[in-house]
């Protein structure tokens, strides 16, 4: 097994630990960490499989790098819409979420 | 229900993260080999870094799109505060202003050399702009920037520089080819101007995006 291919590997494991995150927790700040984790998973993924035979690719690590930068405005933009939401309601949940868990404590 | 569902949904997340692993691992060797593409043509780019290459030349409108999106993301922050809502920045520990007022030109220096050195080895606009972004970031911790709520027309003019640009570029080289091919003994040249106005740019959207979303609240 090559270098390459343990770096997609663990790629793999932290795409599925941000998906788990992104459904399973509420709130939102969690739900931004865990996407960005489910991120970098896929970065990894397409690094590592780049160069699972030993050479390095450039052209996944461009893509990567092109990415990150797209990543960073995404969470930017989905902090500040979770601080919009936490001004106007006061909860840090999305609705729905919120509903679920007022049916089960009834 | 409220303790099985998330008990479920580790459950499924892990039988995809194996199944995803299982497939990598089965992954037959590489059917086209990019690398060499890359390599044969590397010499026509303008650059001699294959990153940098694929990054401004062979690759262009990903890079393109990526500024636009990034320019995107800001209006949506720009949208969601309220100008009214920011404060002055209060000054910081005497000790944090003497360290970013010593800081903050270095790292101008250290993203002009990332610039320029991104051409032959790993380096180029996303890093020098990052720097760039964290010397802004490092100065309004310090207290010594303002908020960027409402940004003036200089301000506006740099964030849109990279885009611009670069937009103007792809057009003027259209008439030459296909979208973003630069003829190449202009090639290195443009690859610079784009990379020199993506570079500020980037790096003033970067730090607006912090910028201009700190301290709504008291």
């Amino acid at each position: 097994m090559s270098v390459g291919l343990l770096y997609a590997l663990a790629g793999a494991a932290l795409f599925a630990i941000g998906l788990a995150g992104l459904l399973a927790l509420p709130h939102l700040l969690r739900k931004i960490l865990a996407f960005n984790i489910l991120g970098s998973g896929a970065f990894l993924i397409l690094v590592g499989l780049g160069q699972r035979d030993g050479s390095v690719d450039p052209v996944p690590q461009a893509m990567v790098l092109t990415g990150i930068v797209v990543a960073i405005a995404a969470t930017a933009l989905a902090l500040a819409l979770a601080r919009q939401l936490l001004e106007r309601t006061g909860r840090m949940q999305l609705p729905e979420d919120r509903a679920d868990a007022e049916t089960d404590d009834a | 229900m409220r303790r099985v569902l998330p008990v479920a949904i580790v459950a499924l997340a892990a039988l995809f993260g194996v199944a995803l692993a299982a497939a990598m691992l089965e992954l037959p060797p590489h059917a086209v080999r990019l690398p060499d593409d890359v390599a044969a043509n590397i010499a026509a780019s303008g650059v001699a870094h294959p990153i940098t290459a694929v990054l401004l030349n062979f690759r262009g409108y990903d890079t393109l799109l990526e500024i636009a999106v990034l320019l995107l993301a800001l209006f949506g922050v720009l949208a969601l505060v309220k100008p009214h809502a920011a404060r002055a920045a209060h000054p910081a520990h005497p000790l944090l202003q003497t360290l970013a007022r010593l800081l903050a030109p270095l790292m101008v220096l250290v993203a002009g050399y990332l610039l320029w050195v991104g051409a032959i080895a790993p380096g180029g606009a996303f890093q020098a702009g990052a720097v760039l972004a964290a010397a802004g970031v490092l100065l309004r911790l310090a207290g010594l920037l303002p908020a960027w709520v409402a940004p003036t027309l200089l301000l506006r003019v740099g964030l849109a520089l990279g885009l611009l640009v670069f937009v103007a570029v792809a057009a003027a080289v259209l008439g030459h080819a296909t979208l973003l091919t630069y003829p190449p003994a202009l090639a290195g040249g443009l690859i610079l101007m784009v990379e020199a106005a993506l570079t500020l740019s980037i790096g003033l959207t970067l730090a607006a995006l912090y910028l201009a979303s700190t301290e709504v609240r008291p």
